[in-house]
């Protein structure tokens, strides 16, 4: 009976041991390697082996064109209105007659994102009237400066589609191409600024002149109004 | 009868004054119904039916900004009628039919009572699934305001503005129904000196204007109340900017000065902010002259002015002259510099040369109560006296415009011309320029013989003195131009009559300088030179035992530097070369003295100059102006300006430094505590008695071949503030001259001919514009229209100058014809 002692001491240990590896944090945290060294490896093999993202990721901006080259930006700014981390910056102007980079009178001179503010949240792509404005599914765009996280226009911009000319077009190119965004009379973007400012009186404007709604001498006049086909 | 009505609104009971609109009485109990055509300051006409509510006993509901309130109505809004809400969603409806809903390529995108509305009383749906309305996109109405007619709701806001508040009626509604569209007339170019304030009352973006043209979206811009230094008319605007540059102006509400509008002038004029002719850093002649002045920094230019100062320690004759563009904190240094560290009382803030009486006569101006825009209005006659308030202080003429149509006040010119006002004017007594005096003489006399029988003066000037004293308050305006004793004349009508009397100079800050003594013989806060215990005051408060001797004026001044005898000319923002009319004179004195001037913009002066100096523009500096009616008004920084670039008061600051003297500030609160130590005293000085015009009358009629020039500037000319301002300048009115018929007649020239002015070497052609409107005898010149190299027009007004026609073809007119005055 001597032995009893050591032995109930010992069963005590025991069960003690197994209490405190089941209830305590490092307990628990011990067994966690242990299950692991018997199961197979699942290492991700960035950045050899990306992996792919779910398709409504929200990664990198990209600045849409129409299949003809054209610019789909309109230099609305309200991107940037919607952005609640002010992150876009945007500057419109005018199009005219010999450098036209847009449909319609608007297009953006500037376009800017600082990706150092940018929380890619996405209401920017909500916000855009003329869905010029998409996320890809680019993530990998870190940089160590500041001014390397500013993303410009030319780093936004898509790539003029195979077989169309970049921007800017001549507006005359653009409607030569059947193109008339306007769905209306031709629309004339006023010389601007002092000197070749056409003074009013030399339009045809006034009175009757412009008797509606306006026949299209052909049906190829009206073009086609940029759609929403994306949505 | 009572004056009053009550009526309730929405349950809520209001009293108010018997004719308040409806729309104005629910405004009144915080009820803004929604409306597009409705405008405070604009005659009610209902066109675009948003305003719509609904009076019980009525049998429709009802336009609320065409309808008087009435007593006992009770009054449903779209707050609690179902009516007034389907009518007003249903409109709305209506509107956004043909409307191109091209909101993000809309400049008005953001700000637009159109879109606000939508959201708030509109329908989201529109059931309208035809093709829309459509129009060339936009049409330049002006070089400055762009149509979308597309756009328009044909609320007849520009139109009924053109028509009754600017009195330029070109832009017009055209065409009825769904056709109907604001155009201008065809023979006839929008050619209005007031045109942005339409863009800035479309309640749509149909009217845009060119310079704003796709630049930002309002959560772009910063806002700063500033006030106008475009002229005297000291007009509210706010100054918006986006990445620290200026991009849009807009008229800001002050319904005692300016009410909603201001011109094109004030609103499109900043590009000289960002011209490239801006003076961003010092530039420094090298000892050896003849070269232009190049960049140096502010130590080395500092330093020079120093030496130029005072080259042994001693200062050396300097006068100081200002133009009207410093502000009033400015005016007071610059005057205090002079007094105190220069040591020197030869002061002016005029670019012309006043008569000697001058000084006197604005003496007692600036202690008086004189004229307000309210006074005008109110006035029922007001006399106008060597003015043309549309080129020189447009928010007065649309004042005048204003008193003319609202309360038929009788508007009476006195002088050579009184320009665009002539259309308004109810008698005309024109003078030769300069000879007003006389003529106000003669209606204080009428007035005083009070009906006597005997009355030696022309029935015209009877007729006026019988109008003048039959109203309580008649207003005299005199305009800088008026010549020798007008404005001491005028002063004295004014008070014969109990009237009031204003002094309306053109440079925005001409009154605050005045008042800040910036002339010799005057001293801050209505003090005079030659006062002796108001003399010891300023002495004492300056810490001086006492002030310089009386200085001279601008002409004595250029004499004496001429000569030599003026060492240092300091100027202030004052571009003689451009500004005074005497070339010769200014010649030769920028040619002998040493020239130091503070400027915004390069200038034909600065050319000259020894040192110049780059400040700040009113856009981008705090500081208080007085515009002519004697009104102070703050203004703060809308944008920093460029790095370099110090205000005035800075700058004389730092001189006075390294001169050795301390002025006793070094920021913009001390000046004001300096200035509050000589607050204007209590005082109203007599004005000048008359002098006696017995033989200068008899002189003005020597029968000799010539015509006097009616020298000023139309209001877009070739000054330097308005550069790279290319939309602005567009709008400018063709520089013309003008000419009596009779005087007309004999040159065989008729309206639009051009025509040549001669007077000693100068000459100038332009075409010629026959009107009564210009005095016989005397011939309008444009001051600074043509060619900005041309400066040696014939600008001296008052000048005796010959008029020819230019040969044009045939051979009758190639001799100049001699006329006779
Ligand atoms: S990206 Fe879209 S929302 Fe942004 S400015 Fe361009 S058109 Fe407007
Ligand atoms: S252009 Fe503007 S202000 Fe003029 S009628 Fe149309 S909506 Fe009204
Ligand atoms: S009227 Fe004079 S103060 Fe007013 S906006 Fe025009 S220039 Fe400026
Ligand atoms: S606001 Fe009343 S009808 Fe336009």
């Amino acid at each position: 009976m001597e032995f009893l002692g050591p032995i109930l001491f010992l069963l005590l240990v025991v069960v003690l041991v197994g209490i405190a590896l089941n209830t305590t944090v490092l307990g628990r945290g011990m067994a966690m390697p242990l299950r692991q060294m018997l199961k197979k490896p699942s290492t991700s093999q960035y950045p050899e082996q990306p992996r792919p993202v779910t398709p409504r990721f929200h990664g990198r901006h990209q600045l849409n064109r129409y299949d003809d080259g054209l610019e789909k930006c309109i230099g609305c700014e309200l991107c940037a209105w919607a952005c609640p981390a002010d992150a876009i910056y945007v500057q419109g102007a005018n199009n005219t007659l010999e450098a036209r980079w847009s449909p319609g009178e608007r297009y953006a001179e500037d376009y800017q994102i600082n990706y150092s503010r940018c929380i890619l949240c996405g209401l920017c792509i909500e916000a855009c009237p003329t869905r010029a404005l998409t996320m890809t599914h680019d993530y990998e765009f870190s940089s160590d400066t500041r001014r390397g996280l500013v993303y410009t226009k030319d780093m936004l911009l898509a790539p003029a589609p195979e077989g169309a000319p970049d921007t800017p077009h001549r507006d005359k190119d653009v409607r030569e191409r059947g193109h008339n965004y306007y769905g209306g009379k031709a629309v004339s973007p006023p010389g601007l600024h002092g000197g070749d400012h056409l003074p009013a009186t030399a339009r045809t404007m006034s009175r009757a002149s412009q008797v509606l709604p306006m026949a299209p001498e052909s049906e190829a006049d009206w073009g086609d109004a940029p759609g929403r086909e994306e949505d | 009868m009572t004056d009053t009505v009550t009526l309730t609104i929405d349950g809520k009971e209001i009293t108010v004054p018997k004719g308040t609109l409806l729309i104005r009485a629910a405004e009144q109990l915080g009820t803004i119904i929604p409306r597009f055509c409705d405008h405070p300051l604009l005659d009610p006409v209902g066109a675009c039916r948003q305003c719509i509510v609904e009076v019980e006993g009525q049998r429709k509901p009802m336009t609320a900004c065409t309808t008087e309130a009435a007593d006992g109505w009770v009054v449903n809004t779209h707050l609690t009628s179902d009516v007034a809400r389907t009518a007003q969603e249903g409109q709305l409806e209506f509107l956004l039919i043909n409307h191109p809903l091209d909101c993000p390529m809309c400049d008005k995108g953001g700000e637009c009572p159109l879109q606000d509305q939508a959201m708030a009383h509109g329908n989201h749906h529109s059931r309208f699934v035809d093709e829309k309305r459509k129009y060339d996109k936009p049409v330049a109405v002006s070089a400055q305001v762009l149509l979308d007619r597309e756009r328009c709701v044909l609320c007849a806001r520009c139109t009924r503005f053109s028509d009754q508040v600017s009195g330029d009626p070109f832009i017009e509604l055209f065409e009825r129904g769904a056709l109907e569209q604001v155009a201008i007339y065809e023979d006839e170019p929008y050619e209005s000196y007031f045109s942005g304030n339409v863009i800035q009352i479309c309640p749509v973006g149909a009217l845009t204007s060119t310079s704003y043209r796709f630049k930002a979206r309002p959560f772009d811009l910063r806002s700063t109340p500033s006030v106008c230094d475009g002229c005297s008319a000291g007009c509210s605007q706010t100054v918006q900017a986006r990445r620290g540059q200026v991009e849009r102006q807009l008229a800001r509400t002050n319904m005692a000065v300016n009410e909603m509008w201001n011109c094109d002038k004030g609103r499109f004029g900043y590009g000289h902010l960002t011209a490239d002719t801006r003076l961003t850093s010092p530039l420094v002649r090298s000892d050896d002259d003849g070269e232009e002045p190049v960049a140096a920094d502010w130590a080395t230019a500092l330093t020079r002015v120093r030496s130029i100062l005072a080259p042994d320690g001693e200062v050396v004759p300097t006068a100081v002259l200002s133009g009207g563009r410093l502000p009033d904190e400015d005016a007071y240094v610059a005057g205090k510099f002079a007094r105190t560290v220069l040591g020197t009382d030869d002061v002016d803030f005029r670019t012309r040369f006043a008569p000697a009486s001058e000084g006197d006569a604005l003496a007692a101006l600036a202690g008086r109560d004189t004229a307000t825009y309210d006074d005008v209005e109110q006035a029922g006659v007001v006399l106008t006296v060597g003015l043309d308030p549309e080129e020189e202080v447009p928010i007065l003429y649309l004042r005048l415009r204003k008193a003319w149509r609202n309360t038929k006040a009788r508007l009476v010119s006195v002088g050579a011309s009184s320009g665009s006002l002539a259309e308004l004017l109810w008698r005309r007594l024109p003078t030769d320029v300069g000879a007003e005096a006389a003529v106000l003489d003669d209606l204080a006399r009428a007035l005083d013989r009070d009906g006597d029988d005997a009355d030696q003066s022309s029935p015209m000037v009877a007729e006026v003195a019988d109008a003048l004293g039959s109203v309580d308050r008649p207003v005299v305006l005199v305009g800088e131009r008026a010549g020798d004793g007008a404005l001491a004349a005028a002063g004295r009508l004014a008070d014969a009559l109990g009237g009031k009397v204003a002094w309306v100079p053109r440079r925005s800050n001409a009154r605050g300088a005045l008042d800040q003594g910036l002339a010799a013989g005057l001293l801050p806060g209505l003090r005079r030179h030659d006062d002796d215990t108001q003399r010891a005051e300023v002495a004492a408060a300056w810490g001086l035992d006492e002030l310089p001797t009386r200085g001279r004026d601008l002409h004595e001044i250029l004499t004496l530097a001429g000569k030599g005898k003026i060492k240092v000319l300091y100027l202030l923002g004052v571009d003689l070369v451009r500004d005074v009319a005497d070339q010769r004179l200014v010649d030769k004195a920028l040619r002998r003295a040493t020239v130091i001037t503070h400027d915004i913009v390069a200038n034909a002066t600065t050319a000259h100059a020894d040192v110049v100096l780059p400040v700040t523009a009113s856009q981008e500096r705090a500081g208080t102006r007085t515009n002519w009616e004697g009104r102070r008004q703050q203004f703060r920084p809308g944008v920093a300006g460029p790095q370099l670039v110090q205000h005035d008061w800075e700058i004389l600051v730092q001189v006075t430094g390294m001169l050795g003297h301390d002025l006793g500030f070094t920021d913009l609160d001390g000046i004001r505590a300096d200035m509050a130590a000589l607050a204007p005293i209590d005082t109203t000085p007599d004005w000048p008695a008359a002098a006696d015009r017995s033989d200068t009358a008899a002189a003005a009629d020597d029968g000799d071949d010539t015509l006097t020039a009616d020298v000023y500037p139309l209001l877009l000319d070739n000054g330097v503030h308005q550069v790279n301002a290319p939309d602005l300048a567009a709008t400018a009115h063709d520089p013309h001259l003008r000419l009596h018929p009779d005087d007309a007649a004999p040159l065989g020239v008729s309206d639009g001919d051009e025509v040549t002015v001669t007077g000693g070497k100068a000459e100038l052609t332009l075409p010629v514009r026959v009107t009564p409107d210009q005095a016989a005898g005397t011939v309008f010149v444009p001051a600074n229209s043509t060619a900005p190299d041309q400066v040696d027009n014939p600008r001296h007004l008052g000048d005796r100058v010959t008029v020819a026609a230019v040969a044009s073809g045939s051979a009758t007119a190639d001799q100049p014809v001699e006329v006779n005055a």
